[in-house]
């Protein structure tokens, strides 16, 4: 399938109030024509759910609920559950950002895929409360300027790392969770698509760039969650049951420098000493990370390189193990 | 079928009537015993639903929220902390008019932790836009939660069925317990026109600005005055099917003739009923009334009732500290508003679970302390001296 061809369901349609470049509102497009009309979607509280459904006017061609900030994977839950012994399988689907999935939302996610519900949870994270004004959270790498975390005299930002959320979700040995980001559509379709043929709790952790919050141009969302992906600072995993069953490989490794530069939420890490150390530790995090998930020397055909070109021909996965290689997709329609 | 059962078995027995779908609470003292009870009736197969044990009250609360906005007839019971934790969803399950039947098995609230019961958890929902029943015995509570769904799902409102914590949850009485055909008649199935359905999609709890958000508070209080004339019916015609009618939002006792009337809620009216037939064969005016229905507020009934009344005393489980109690406070608003210069005199008592006794109460009636606007009276008598440090 063509990448054109997917927003064929306008399940998220034309007329909401995102930011121009919005990393949300990409992922949320994306995301919604991959599940499709035939779906009942969750929302927490935040930009999404602001930006779509604003003062009496929607954007959701689909049955769509927002309760509060916290609770949406429980609603979720209730929801499932009223649909269980109806005969058909129609799939629940919770959106919510970092906030409703990292801090405010986490105990009800937890109790969510502890108790098994069939029910997908996607996070966009744009690493922050966007919504309120651009304020840490527990998503927010260490580093990073935000209004709550404000560079100073004595600080550089945020002071405290980046929760390791997928790991935390991992533990709950749920049948299938993975990150994605919107850089690679062919790799969040194949996740998104795999999700959907499996029954029980699934967590999808989707990269969304704020050019608001990040303070990169808007143009560049793509760019940004790309390199972010090929640094080694966001890794794209799958994790089936607890263990990691997938990941896509760097066919080379950006320095993160590359990654940092674009965005002004990092900029003052490079006036100072004190910043370029942080500048370091970013480095030392995303050079632990490759290490950890075998990022430059996984067996996988399915690499950074491998995913834009093979965009075109729509292919998606890591389960394959023979595909077309690399390069091989550039005289694609 | 007339049958010994404690309270929260009884109300357990009434869910299990109403055929709920979902069922989604977290454990709390004195609110277990209804939720065990409705587990044991799910894995027996008595009870077609799904019984899920949320991770705390504000996820049962909001399990309960989707299961109903998905069309599923559901139930949550709770109290004390456990509701205090669900506030934030139970204001947003009544803005987005969800039909939703809960039980609060009145308790106190912290600090200092106490497991006993006063009103002070369910008063301070008042305001939530839920619709508050207080009830006096075991069989009210069966009878009203059978018929707060169709109440609910008439009106589009929740409601609340507040009952004494340990005074009725956990007190053995004799209840009857109607048929399941007998209740398939008074409560139709339920049918929610706003479900969430692909079908129909529809977006619930969306934005709202300045420019319509006091439109959807005022329908809010439109449906509320709209339930009053809906719950003395369905009460009165809950009385014409299985025999058993509660005064729909007030029950009067002995009002006729009565100078002096004591207003309470809840389990409480079971011992002023004594106490005023003593003081009556003493040849004494006195009645009691009883708020069935809190929210929304009888307050046209409360006028009617208290038209002859010389003297008004309001015995409530709950205050709002630096001002006094709040039932109190709504009874003379109600009062004023109609004219009436009869003074209300307003009296805190048996907070934390402490005992309202025959005595406490005759002298509540006896004495003819004029209203006293000062100091906030407290019953019984309580210790000002070597009150416990708050350490």
């Amino acid at each position: 399938m063509d990448r054109r061809d997917a927003f064929r369901h306008n399940v998220l349609t034309a007329g909401h109030r995102a930011c121009s470049g919005c990393g949300e509102a990409m992922a949320a497009r994306m995301v919604g024509d991959l599940i499709g009309p035939d779906a009942i979607y969750i929302n927490a509280t935040g930009c999404l759910q602001v930006f779509t459904t604003h003062n009496q006017q929607t954007a959701w061609q689909v049955p769509w609920i927002h309760s509060v900030f916290a609770n949406a994977a429980a609603v979720a839950a209730g929801v499932e559950a009223a649909l269980r012994g109806r005969g058909k399988a129609t799939p629940v689907v919770v959106q919510a950002g970092d906030g409703g999935t990292f801090d405010i939302g986490l105990q009800c996610l937890s109790g969510m895929i502890e108790r098994g519900h069939d029910v997908l949870f996607v996070c966009y994270d744009n690493e922050a409360y966007m919504n309120t004004g651009v304020q840490r959270s527990s998503s927010t790498p260490h580093g990073v300027r935000t209004t709550t975390s404000p560079p100073g005299r004595l600080s550089q930002g945020k002071h405290e790392l980046k929760k390791d959320v997928i790991s935390i979700i991992a533990a709950h040995h749920l049948p299938y969770a993975a990150t994605a980001t919107i850089a690679y559509f062919p790799d969040l379709k194949a996740k998104v698509e795999k999700a959907l043929g499996i029954e029980g709790p699934r967590f999808l952790h989707v990269l969304s760039p704020c050019p608001l919050g990040w303070a990169h141009d808007s143009a560049l969302s793509v760019t940004v969650s790309r390199l972010a992906v090929e640094t080694g600072l966001f890794p794209l995993l799958e994790l089936e049951h607890g263990e990691l069953t997938g990941v896509m490989r760097l066919a080379e490794q950006k320095p993160v420098r590359d990654y940092l530069r674009l965005q002004g939420r990092f900029r003052h890490l490079f006036d100072s000493k004190e910043g370029l150390e942080e500048i370091r530790h970013l480095q030392a995090l995303a050079d632990t990370r490759i290490r950890r998930y075998g990022l430059l020397d996984a067996e996988t055909t399915w690499d950074t390189h491998s995913a834009m070109h093979g965009a075109r021909h729509g292919r998606g996965g890591y389960a394959r193990a023979a595909g077309p290689a690399a390069g091989e997709g550039n005289d694609g329609s | 079928m007339r049958r010994l059962l404690e309270g929260s078995q009884a109300v357990a027995e009434a869910v299990r009537l109403c055929r709920p779908r979902v069922v989604a609470a977290y454990p709390i003292t004195p609110q277990t015993h209804i939720i065990e009870r409705l587990a044991q009736h799910v894995a027996d197969g008595e009870l077609e639903a799904e019984f899920i044990s949320a991770e705390s009250e504000f996820g049962a609360a909001s399990l309960v929220q989707g299961a109903v906005a998905a069309g599923a007839r559901s139930f949550t019971a709770t109290a004390s902390q456990g509701l205090l934790l669900m506030t934030e969803v139970l204001y947003n399950i009544a803005g987005m008019r969800l039909p939703l039947v809960m039980v609060c098995a009145n308790r106190a609230l912290s600090a200092p932790i106490n497991i006993f019961c006063d009103h002070q958890d369910s008063m301070a929902l008042r305001d939530a836009g839920w619709i508050q029943i207080y009830v006096e015995s075991n069989q009210e509570a069966v009878d009203s939660v059978i018929q707060a769904y169709r109440l609910a799902e008439a009106c589009e409102l929740p409601v609340m069925i507040c009952m004494d914590g340990f005074l009725l949850t956990h007190t053995y009485e004799p209840v009857v317990l109607p048929a399941q055909s007998a209740v398939d008649e008074y409560l139709p199935a339920f049918h929610f026109a706003r479900a969430l359905d692909p079908a129909r999609p529809m977006t619930l709890g969306g934005g709202s600005e300045a420019d319509n958000y006091q439109e959807y508070r005022v329908a809010q209080q439109r449906a509320m005055e709209n339930a009053e004339t809906v719950i003395e019916a369905f009460d009165a015609e809950f009385g014409e099917q299985f025999g058993r009618h509660y005064g729909g939002m007030l029950q009067g006792y002995r009002l006729e003739g009565a100078e002096t009337v004591l207003l309470v809620l809840g389990s409480l009216m079971g011992t002023v009923r004594d106490v005023v037939d003593g003081l009556r064969e003493r040849g004494q005016a006195v009645g009691a009334l009883r708020l069935r229905c809190f929210r929304p507020f009888p307050a046209q009934g409360l006028v009617r009732l208290l038209a002859e009344a010389r003297r008004i005393v309001v015995l409530e489980k709950a205050f709002s500290p630096g001002a006094g109690g709040m039932l109190a406070a709504e009874v003379r608003a109600a009062l004023q508003q109609a004219g009436s210069m009869t003074p209300v005199e307003g009296v805190i008592g048996g907070l934390g679970g402490r005992d309202l006794t025959p005595d406490v109460i005759e002298a509540l009636l006896r004495d003819g302390t004029p209203a006293d606007t000062g100091t906030l009276r407290f019953a019984p008598a309580h210790r000002e001296q070597g009150a416990p440090s708050h350490g």
